[in-house]
């Protein structure tokens, strides 16, 4: 992909000594994503990352479905950062890009409206007795991946390469909006061409799709996706995505929001109910993955530690194109081998016999 | 002895002005920054509305600077100007009685919109790159075919918070209705959709050259900006806007898309005004004494405007200006030298 | 497919596209009536129209729908017309709109 602007838009990434703020949504989803993100950094790269149980949801949902006041987001922002100073960190880094959007609109409107910030100071004290204290950084977790990206390649056991062909993987990345759209300036590459998982994905051997359809919204959209009767914007927006890449054939779709990660998974098994159509060279999906599974799979994690098994797309096929080795009977097994349970068989699953879809590839 | 006047600019401004000083009998020095005459004139091709090639009025205004002997320094550039004269960057001193700044324009960079892709995909290109095919005498797609579906954006790099320029550059919408037909007069088939905000005609015979695409040539106007430009898997280009007239979104994938750019005020005007304590306005340009009787003035006696230095123009409001700006000089110089 | 009621379907784009809709109807009208390429979208003619003041009838905004090859709707919407001529009148371009709401009818009527 070619790409001249990205290098305009750097922002300064701390390099080690982080305060780990998590998202509330991927847990549920994508739980090893996490825990692949911290000992990725703490175990693999030695870093110093503190994953503090004592921080809550950032209630960035609430708040952009208009059940959770802007006093009280910015009050809950305010003792996150207070947590962090407490716990003798100052790089404040959030897992999820809802919340990234959200420190960083909170930020900003505190600069920009003094008073809110005093307000918020105020309620803070009163409410939890804490001082309001700002961040020294701020990043959101793939930024930090980013930035280490070159060590991780260094530590590669998998790259991102057709083991079969030889050929690069060919990635489609997807950027939550909230990552760079609200503030460019805080997004490595700015809004246009982000870098961010770009960078990743080039440092570890892939190559980029550039489709037309690549800025555009998931359609996650929160009030979309939580009122039944709007769902349907919410998933024709991942239908314009998934028909505008298609002719492409990616290998794998990565992002780096917790909704976007979610839905462009998900909604491919509604595509396919609801219009007969499946994605991917052989119509069994296109997998989709955090940039902390993709750099699982190169640094060589058990996919199922990966938590992979989640995925509502198969991700097996890609796995024997990167020559990745696994336990086809323990995709269901969890920790300590106990059976977790196996989902219904559908179209977007390797195994499904039946072929009556249209494939779009 | 002759009084003496350097004209900072050798673009049509500040050559016209040379050749009416020095048929009133006053010594012009011409410095130009770039190693010819001419200015950017000399990259387009027709000018509006009339289609004359734009050669049919430089090259007369060049072979008179050439055959009147007027000094040009070529190749060298101005760092600080003053009623007396000017310096420039190799730090020697022009002395002059006046001096006319005729620096005129800077291009808008179309890569700063970065959602055009300018400079990414290979089938986006400026008005400018568009008028320098047409010189070359062969207008192509990227892979060397004929576009069959050409997309015009009008107000690139004008009218636009986003890159700092809010000012209308006036010249991109008639150059617009011109290209729109010149390509019409190339490719027949083709389709052509001009995309405005508003459709400025400001001057004599825009109007009905406007009219004429619309109707004798078919050019589609749809009244929305376009919002963003992508590379398709075949090298079209996917273009998104609201066709506010109908009130709904638009798509559409065409061959070819030409950025309309606006005209910017120069990087180093704030520079040079500072030099010589002259106003800069909020635009970028210079700002003239007054807009109605001290056009070609600036707040300093004996340095003068020619020009698209003061505002965006065109050619021929430029011309006829630079025809004020010499009989001001004169006047100035006459009162100053016969009163003293 | 499994028939499975998620309680919504894909919305549909409401985006006009150009490259799917059938210009062939629009090019005819426009080959046929090139001055109406001539609007300029001041609105005269709907502020003129008397349906339009009593129907949601808007010949502006009908006639360049149907340039970008919007048929849909058109035949219907273009009968509450009654040709009393007025827009005619009033067009600044001096486009011949009642001649052309009758080419867009004869044009249109199978749509």
């Amino acid at each position: 992909m070619r790409r001249a602007s990205w290098q305009e838009y750097q922002k300064d990434i701390a390099d080690d000594k982080y305060y780990y703020a998590r998202s509330c949504i991927r847990q549920n989803f994508f739980p090893g994503s996490e825990k692949a993100f911290l000992d990725i950094l703490g175990k693999d790269l030695g870093i110093d990352i503190f994953d503090d149980p004592l921080h809550t949801s950032c209630t960035g949902i609430g708040y952009h479905s208009d059940v959770v006041p802007l006093e009280t987001i910015m009050t809950v922002v305010a003792r996150q950062f207070a947590l962090m100073a407490e716990a003798g960190y100052e790089n404040f880094i959030s897992s999820c890009i809802t919340s990234f959007g959200i420190y960083n609109e909170v930020l900003a409107t505190w600069e920009e409206f003094p008073e809110t910030k005093e307000r918020t100071r105020r309620y803070l004290k009163e409410a939890t007795g804490r001082e309001l204290v700002l961040p020294r950084s701020i990043a959101h977790t793939s930024d930090i991946m980013f930035h280490h990206r070159r060590a991780i390649a260094q530590r590669a056991k998998h790259r991102l390469v057709n083991v079969h062909t030889g050929e690069p993987l060919r990635v489609v990345e997807h950027i939550g909006c909230h990552y760079a759209k609200i503030f460019p300036k805080s997004g490595i590459g700015g809004s246009e061409f982000p870098y961010v998982l770009a960078g990743m994905i080039e440092a570890w051997g892939g190559d980029v799709v550039d489709y037309p359809e690549r800025r555009h919204c998931c359609g996650f959209g929160f009030r979309n996706y939580l009122v039944q009767a709007n769902r349907g914007y919410s998933i024709a927006n991942s239908h314009k995505k998934l028909e505008s890449m298609a002719p492409y054939r990616p290998d794998f779709i990565v992002a780096n929001c917790p909704g976007c990660a979610m839905f462009l998974d998900k909604w491919q098994y509604a595509i396919a109910e609801m219009e007969g159509t499946t994605y991917g060279a052989d119509g069994r999906g296109i997998p989709v993955l955090t940039y902390e599974e993709m750099a699982g799979l190169v640094l060589g994690y058990d996919p199922w530690e990966l938590g992979m098994q989640m995925h509502q797309v198969d991700v097996e096929p890609l796995l024997d194109k990167m020559g990745v080795a696994y336990d086809r009977e323990a995709k269901y097994l969890g920790r300590g081998g106990k059976y977790i349970g196996k989902p219904a068989k559908v179209a977007v699953n390797c195994d499904e016999e039946r072929r009556i879809y249209q494939i779009k590839r | 002895m002759a009084k003496r006047v350097v004209i900072v600019g050798g673009g049509p401004a500040g050559m016209q002005t040379a050749l009416e000083l020095k048929a009133r009998g006053i010594e012009p020095i011409i410095v130009e920054r770039d190693v010819e005459l001419g200015g950017k004139v000399r990259d387009w091709h027709k000018l509006f509305p009339s289609f004359t090639p734009a050669s049919d009025v430089l090259d007369p205004i060049i072979r008179g600077v050439k055959s009147a002997k007027i000094r040009c320094f070529l190749g060298q550039e101005v760092r600080a100007i003053a009623p007396d004269g000017v310096t420039l960057r190799s730090e020697e001193r022009i002395h002059a009685d006046a001096v006319v700044v005729a620096t005129g324009f800077t291009l808008f960079d179309a890569h700063r919109k970065q959602e055009y892709g300018y400079g990414l995909y290979s089938n986006v290109i400026t008005s400018v790159d568009l008028e320098r095919m047409m010189n070359n005498g062969r207008v192509t797609l990227a892979d060397g075919s004929e576009p069959r579906r050409i997309a015009i954006l009008h107000c690139v790099g004008s009218r636009d918070e986003k890159v700092c320029q809010r000012h209308c550059s006036k010249v991109c919408c008639i150059t617009g209705v011109k290209q729109a037909i010149e390509l019409k007069q190339m490719f027949p088939t083709a389709d052509v959709f001009n995309f405005y905000m508003d459709i400025r005609m400001f001057g004599a015979g825009y109007e009905e050259l406007y009219r004429e695409a619309q109707q004798r040539y078919n050019v589609h106007f749809v009244r929305g900006r376009i919002s963003e430009a992508a590379q398709t898997i075949n090298d079209r280009i996917q273009i998104k806007a609201e066709d506010t007239l109908t009130g709904r979104p638009l798509r559409m994938t065409v061959d070819m898309l030409v950025l309309l750019v606006g005209m910017n005020g120069n990087r180093d005007n704030e520079s040079l005004a500072a030099s010589a304590s002259l106003n800069i306005a909020p635009n970028g340009f210079f700002e003239p004494k007054d807009s109605f009787r001290g056009a070609v003035c600036s707040q300093r006696e004996g340095i003068f405007f020619a020009g698209a230095a003061t505002a965006p123009k065109s050619l021929a409001d430029t011309l006829a200006e630079a025809s004020m700006t010499a009989s001001t000089v004169a006047e100035y110089l006459n009162h100053k030298y016969n009163t003293r | 497919m499994r028939n499975i009621n998620f309680g919504y379907g894909i919305s549909r784009p409401r985006a006009i596209d150009i490259d799917n809709n059938d210009l062939r109807k629009s090019n005819a009208i426009i080959a046929e009536m090139p001055e109406l390429q001539a609007c300029i979208g001041c609105g005269s003619c709907t502020a003129s129209c008397t349906a339009g003041n009593l129907t949601e009838f808007n010949f502006r905004r009908l006639h360049t729908a149907v340039r970008r090859g919007e048929y849909k709707g058109a035949y219907e919407d273009i009968n509450k017309c009654m040709l009393c001529g007025k827009c005619r009148l009033v067009c600044p371009r001096g486009i011949n709109t009642r001649a052309l709401i009758m080419l867009i009818k004869r044009k249109l009527g199978d749509f």
